[in-house]
């Protein structure tokens, strides 16, 4: 499967090279001077809440808009003067389904090959395969306004992967889809560069920029405020966390006690649970901690140290939490996520 | 994934999109307005139910008043019948258009390398196949009502033709304000008046002479007259007249300016 492309382009290093990009609407700058770099063959997450700038800039990047200022090169093609050129590399999914409502997903399908360059047989045959692909067989020749969201996005997906582009822009690609949709979708993508492709994907999910992107540009306000692997980014908000259940209640207080005088640290206390939360320690005084807390006697039920959350993260940068997903985990306090916490790993 | 040709080495190497490619694109944008056509088949009834009604319609309601009977108002009525159709038919290319920029489609289209020009030439090229139909059907009405044009069948598709010609000239207007409009349903309302007093004022329905000095003077400049005339010259006389060389150089004067107008504004949205 894996296919490497045979690019005779300007620059086969870097997929997208955006420096200072502006774009505004009326007075209001919806993109502020933002700057990207996505190596080839990775995969690249925007993050960001609603209206910060993520379709705006992708659009840009994708020759659909026009920048008010600075530049996008996609492999070296300048994004406005050599847009046609850029056009041949890229393929685009919007955020709202850019298929056609009132055709079939196979006409769909049919047309957008043809005005690539496919032949008609080949048009027909290469439709047929993708409907396959994506699982639409069955629904091929349903015009595609008794299509699901799911399934839209499916074949709006299956449209930029007619002919593989080296570079592949996805607008909040599993905004709407059901966990399983997502997860395939997932894995579509991450089959994608595995062959050879470099997708750039804006997100308001963290979980899905973490779980996906090799890099994230956390975007707020048209600006990019922090750009890293997702462990950089989450590194940049400080240090882990550690979490101990002690195994009786009444032991709380006493581990407490031992906790903070062996790591030297303040400790908060959850009475219910019999948790204790404190900034992690470096491995050696964790050791001490363990050591100390045997010797009183006191029995552990759980022990973990945790990284931050890219909640976390974008609460520390942005100083608000990415909109809508804080709500779907139902937590009061935004970005300490305690009791439903993906990122925990489990040390001991 | 498997075996596709990725684009570098795609069909279409070099700049941007050359006149052949241009073309095919265009084909194929023409292709999905009919496609569309196939699904949507209420998008025709301004050209098949249309011509029937108003052929009916004119032809027994002032059949009797302005001709004495209904067959001899036949030659005057159903050239008129035909362009008001068929021009006002053409409206529907900007409506069209601008409801096509407005969806996500649009943005697809725009992001692959084929010629800018496609979608609005492809509607343009989808259109004509809708004056033809509108065109056939009111001459068949026409006929069966009892309409037997002198100059046979041979003139009557040149007469239907030149119909053809002109409405697409005229569409250059409309596809210039359906890509300049912000809503479709302004464009609609703009086409329509724009439309109605030309088509209504013309000698489509009427003889000129029995109009008010003033208004002859409009009915006899209106563009839409002249076509009207040239028509009745083909088809009821077999003679290529004046009017069809007026009719044909307005048409291409319309075109002149109108398309490099609708291209350039719709080079700049798109």
């Amino acid at each position: 499967m894996r296919r490497s492309f045979p690019l005779h382009v300007p620059n086969a290093e870097l997929a997208v090279e955006a420096r200072g990009l502006v774009k505004a609407f009326g007075d209001r700058r919806a993109v502020d001077g933002a700057d990207l770099t996505v190596r080839t063959g990775t995969i690249f997450g925007v993050l960001g809440p609603n209206g910060a700038g993520k379709t705006t800039t992708l659009k840009m990047l994708a020759t659909l808009l026009r920048p008010d200022g600075g530049e996008a090169r996609i492999f070296g093609y300048d994004a406005v003067r050599d847009a046609h050129r850029v056009r041949r590399l890229i393929g685009v999914t919007g955020q709202y389904a850019s298929v056609d409502e009132t055709l079939t997903a196979r006409e769909n399908l049919i047309v957008f090959s043809r005005l690539l360059g496919l032949g008609r047989g080949e048009a027909r045959r290469r439709a047929s395969e993708l409907l396959e692909r994506f699982g639409l067989a069955d629904a091929a020749d349903r015009q595609l306004k008794t299509f699901s969201g799911g399934m839209r996005r499916r074949l709006d997906l299956a449209a930029s992967l007619i002919v593989t582009p080296p570079l592949l822009f996805l607008d909040e690609p599993t905004t709407g889809l059901d966990p399983r949709t997502r997860a395939q979708l997932w894995e579509m993508i991450r089959e994608l560069v595995r062959s050879g492709s470099t997708v750039l994907l804006t997100t308001q999910y963290l979980e899905e920029a973490d779980q996906l992107a090799d890099r994230i540009a956390v975007i707020d306000r048209g600006r990019v405020v922090a750009e890293g692997t997702a462990d950089e980014l989450k590194a940049s908000v400080g240090a882990s966390s550690l979490e101990l259940a002690v195994r009786h209640a009444k032991d709380l207080a006493e581990a407490r006690r031992v906790v903070e005088e062996t790591l030297r640290v303040r400790t908060a206390a959850m009475p219910e649970s019999g948790r204790i939360t404190a900034p992690a320690a470096d491995a050696d005084r964790l050791a001490d901690l363990l050591i100390a807390l045997r010797e009183r006697g006191i029995g552990l039920a759980e022990i973990s140290v945790r990284k931050p959350t890219l909640d976390e993260v974008f609460l520390a940068i942005t100083g608000r939490t990415a909109v809508g997903n804080r709500e779907e985990r139902g937590t009061g306090s935004p970005g300490f996520a305690q009791d439903h916490d993906p990122e925990r790993e489990v040390v001991v | 994934m498997n075996g596709s040709a990725n684009r570098m080495d795609g069909p279409y190497p070099g700049g941007a999109a050359g006149f052949g490619q241009a073309v095919r694109n265009s084909l194929t944008m023409a292709y999905r307005a009919l496609l569309k056509v196939k699904h949507t088949p209420e998008l025709w009834f301004d050209v098949t139910l249309q011509p029937i009604l108003f052929t009916l319609m004119f032809a027994y309601l002032f059949g009797g008043a302005i001709a004495g009977d209904v067959r001899g108002y036949l030659p005057i009525i159903i050239p008129g019948i035909l362009v008001q159709t068929v021009i006002t038919t053409s409206i529907v290319t900007g409506v069209q258009l601008r409801e096509d920029m407005e969806k996500g489609v649009f943005d697809r289209f725009r992001s692959l390398p084929i010629a800018r020009i496609a979608p609005l030439a492809g509607a343009l090229m989808a259109d004509s196949i809708r004056y033809a139909i509108a065109s056939v059907l009111t001459f068949t009405v026409g006929y069966l009502i009892g309409y037997r044009p002198a100059g046979g069948l041979g003139y009557v598709a040149v007469a239907a033709a030149l119909v053809i010609v002109c409405a697409w000239s005229v569409s250059w207007i409309f596809a210039f304000f359906g890509v300049s409009a912000r809503t479709a349903s302004g464009v609609q309302g703009v086409s329509m008046l724009v439309l109605l007093p030309l088509t209504i004022l013309s000698n489509a329905f009427v003889p000129v002479e029995t109009l008010p000095n003033w208004l002859q003077w409009f009915v006899k400049l209106n563009p839409v007259s002249h076509l009207v005339s040239a028509v009745r010259d083909l088809a009821n006389a077999g003679t290529f007249s004046r009017e069809l060389a007026i009719s044909l150089a307005g048409a291409a004067a319309i075109v002149a300016v109108f398309a490099p107008l609708t291209v350039r504004v719709y080079m700049r949205r798109a």
